[in-house]
């Protein structure tokens, strides 16, 4: 379990508290995303899970092990994948799988089990076959997945991933968006889904409103979906098909909260 | 063996006018972009701004401003209205008028240049840097603006920000805008282009697009708006729509409900 009591940190002395006495905890096998404006706290808090910022007051657990001991460092680092918005950020190799097996090297993992590692995380994302081919001529959907390799290939038991889709075009978030949801619900990984997507909140199973560095919403997806001034204050939008659900239940029409693509609105209409 | 990143592509944009590029990523979008501000010269073809050249010697200085992917990446002054007055500066205006410039393109931003001009633009939030680096093209008054995927990783009051901003300028200035956003951009479009692997699918104003998009997106060739998309599965379930696709939330909703028997009328 990812564990925060009563987190506080300030990135400079005297500034507002970029996270103000934030308590949450994420279990293996659970989606929880962490949504909220821009500047509401979620990258900060994305960084507090792996240890890269510790904070100033209360403390980071993972798996019983706490973030701000220096000894645990590396031992919560490689429980604790992490992918970011920009994958040109992250690739470090000049092919696909020395890319991937950047991470359990510098973990000292022998070659062997290394090999499979990559060939695993390759396959779990979907980029079996491109092993050998160089990273810059990767789609920017198949690079997002390099970075999830590159995280899976850590053998995590949590990943935490910042705005993963944010850079994507429509078909490559589908695509992303159902490799966070098989890493969770199938393979049994604790995710953390920093999102500012209305869409993406629809589809896990516990959402974290965070405003101004507090946490201000802690609950299901559907209660939050059905509260249009929460969503604002939130820094989300329904996505356009939310917007089409929401003008149909004001002309009396049967169609969820949580229906937030266009199957889902004609199937309520239509079932 | 070179592939073309564009092929026989025509577009022509007015002062006043919203062009919105459309097509998956790798498209050759932002090479249109990139041809556009005369950062490359294409292979074949002409790229004209106001009748000159748009690279190289002869063309227009200042009168094309582009602002790249994840703009907030290229900060490089210590306060932001230092930041955004380079541009103007560098076009040869002076201190006074480059400062009245950077503090009309902030408030197009919906940022208050007496809060934020003075700020160091790396401790802005993901939000408020998008938006402080659009201020900075659009404080060197180009005629034609160029936007990469404005809104991309923005939350719904800096997308809204960018879209009062594309308003601002549209008054005065021609903007092309590449965007996997159509949901936000389509419906005030005047004219639109979808790039498929270089090639154009589709061009033309928004009602032909809603006219010839069920055989664009059955052909593979442009990815419906949500709201449109939902109207297309259900004419596919046999719902008796109208003629016309809508892209407006309620008009989709009033149809649909029609088509339903909800309790529309």
């Amino acid at each position: 379990m990812i564990s925060f009591e009563s987190v506080t940190y300030r990135y400079r002395e005297g500034d507002p508290p970029a996270l103000d006495d934030v308590t949450l905890r994420v279990e293996p096998g659970e989606i929880v995303a962490i949504v909220g404006a821009n500047g509401s706290g979620k990258s900060t808090l994305a960084l507090m899970c792996d240890g890269l910022l510790v904070p100033d007051e209360g403390r980071v657990m993972v798996d019983g092990l706490d973030s701000a001991d220096a000894a645990s460092t590396w031992e919560i680092r490689s429980r604790v994948g992490m992918v970011f918005q920009d994958p040109d950020d992250q690739i470090v190799g000049t092919v696909v799988e020395e890319d991937c097996a950047f991470g359990p090297e510098n973990l000292g993992v022998p070659s062997a089990e290394i090999r499979q590692r990559v060939d695993d995380a390759l396959g779990s994302v979907g980029l079996t076959g491109l092993e050998r081919r160089e990273p810059h001529l990767l789609s920017e959907g198949q690079k997002q997945r390099l970075a999830v390799a590159g995280a899976l290939a850590m053998r995590p038991r949590y990943l935490v991933f910042d705005e993963p889709t944010a850079m994507l075009d429509p078909e490559c978030r589908r695509s992303v968006m159902g490799i966070v949801e098989r890493l969770g619900h199938e393979q049994g990984h604790g995710v953390l889904l920093v999102s500012h997507d209305a869409a993406d909140v629809a589809r896990v199973d516990r959402v974290i409103g965070l405003r101004q560095g507090r946490l201000i919403y802690g609950g299901a997806p559907g209660d939050l979906l059905a509260d249009a001034d929460l969503l604002a204050s939130l820094g989300l939008a329904l996505p356009p098909a939310g917007r089409l659900a929401a003008a149909l239940r004001r002309l009396g029409c049967a169609v969820p909260v949580t229906a937030l693509d266009a199957e889902s609105v004609v199937a309520a209409l239509w079932p | 063996m070179a592939s073309r990143a564009l092929e026989g592509v025509s577009l022509a944009l007015e002062p006043g006018e919203l062009g919105v590029g459309l097509g998956p990523t790798g498209s050759g979008k932002t090479t249109l972009l990139r041809a556009a501000a005369g950062l490359l010269a294409p292979t074949s073809g002409t790229v004209t701004v106001d009748d000159r050249p748009a690279a190289g010697r002869g063309s227009p200085r200042g009168a094309v401003g582009l602002v790249f992917q994840r703009p907030e990446a290229q900060f490089f002054a210590p306060s932001v209205e230092e930041d955004c007055a380079f541009g103007p500066r560098n076009l040869g205006r002076s201190t006074e008028e480059a400062r009245a410039d950077v503090r009309a393109a902030l408030r197009a931003v919906r940022l208050d240049p007496d809060e934020f001009g003075s700020r160091e633009p790396w401790g802005l939030s993901g939000g408020e840097a998008r938006r402080a680096a659009l201020a900075g093209v659009l404080a060197m008054r180009p005629r034609y603006l160029l936007l990469d995927e404005p809104t991309a990783g923005l939350d719904a009051a800096g997308r809204a920000a960018v879209l009062a901003a594309v308003d601002v300028v549209r008054a005065g200035a021609g903007l092309l805008v590449v965007t996997h956003d159509s949901d936000l951009f389509l419906g005030r479009a005047d004219t639109v282009l979808i790039l498929r692997a270089g090639r154009v699918a589709f061009s033309g104003g928004v009602a032909a697009l809603l006219e010839e998009l069920p055989a664009l997106a059955a052909a593979g060739a442009a990815e419906p708006p949500e709201v449109v998309r939902a109207q297309m599965l259900a004419r596919e379930r046999g719902a008796m729509l109208g003629g016309r696709l809508e892209l407006d939330p309620d008009a989709a909703a009033a149809a649909l409900a029609r088509a339903a028997g909800g309790g529309a009328s």
